[in-house]
């Protein structure tokens, strides 16, 4: 299936790009950012991060569907 | 006036006050983030908040309501900066009107501490060695920590 991928902060800055529309057999996102970190070494682990799907605070091991896009967030640091 | 703000210019220390103000509150407390000359033993000369504004200002008006909810305040708000801050520039500023005290102090102190894990909010601190790094929040850097939902 079609999603599109965010990455913001240190993540954009480690994939070397803020957005990609990919082509995946991850069913959540868990699955897709290690399809991601794959193509993108820097990414390493997500521990820690959060992810939210078409704009909500999702759970890392949600079910994807066509058309999602998926927001990956590094460590926060609000405040 | 919305309860949680994101604003990308110098937040003013008396900002949240008159809105705040209600006559059936005995107690008002603000707590002020200030930005800080240094950090984990390096020298801090200015930082950069990025901010995924439209998931940040929901989740920041969820924690603002949930704090009136569970303290029994009367009224609460907080504003957040985005972009460039200079040291002593205010990052974030809560305000918390309770008829008594005790339930102010105590929500402001949950609005700042779930403000800091739960917004897709980041920091990038510039060094005086010139170096510029993403910093993690202290609870985020604890091994296998994931933020609850």
């Amino acid at each position: 299936m079609k999603i599109q991928v965010r990455y913001f902060a240190a993540f954009r800055e480690a994939a070397g790009l803020a957005a990609e529309p990919v082509e995946t057999q991850a069913d959540t996102p868990a699955a897709l950012f290690r399809e991601c970190a794959g193509r993108h070494p820097a990414l390493q682990s997500y521990s820690a991060s959060l992810v939210a799907i078409n704009d909500e605070m999702a759970d890392w091991e949600q079910p994807l569907a066509e058309g999602d896009e998926v927001l990956f967030f590094p460590p926060v640091a609000g405040g | 006036m919305n309860s949680f703000r994101i604003i990308s210019t110098a937040i003013e220390p008396w900002a949240l006050r008159a809105h705040l103000a209600d006559p059936a509150c005995g107690a008002y407390v603000q707590f002020e983030g200030w930005v800080r000359d240094h950090n984990e033993g390096q020298r801090v000369r200015r930082l950069e908040y990025e901010v995924y504004e439209p998931l940040a200002l929901k989740e920041g008006q969820r924690i603002v309501a949930e704090a009136v909810e569970r303290f029994g305040l009367s009224r609460a708000a907080a504003i957040h900066r985005s972009g460039l801050l200079e040291l002593t520039d205010i990052a974030v500023l809560v305000g918390a009107a309770a008829p008594h005290r005790s339930e102010a102090f105590d929500a402001c102190r949950y609005i700042i501490d779930q403000l800091k894990v739960r917004l897709p909010i980041w920091k990038k601190e510039y060094y005086a060695n010139g170096a510029a790094e993403w910093v993690n929040c202290q609870r985020c850097a604890e091994a296998g920590h994931r933020h609850g939902l």
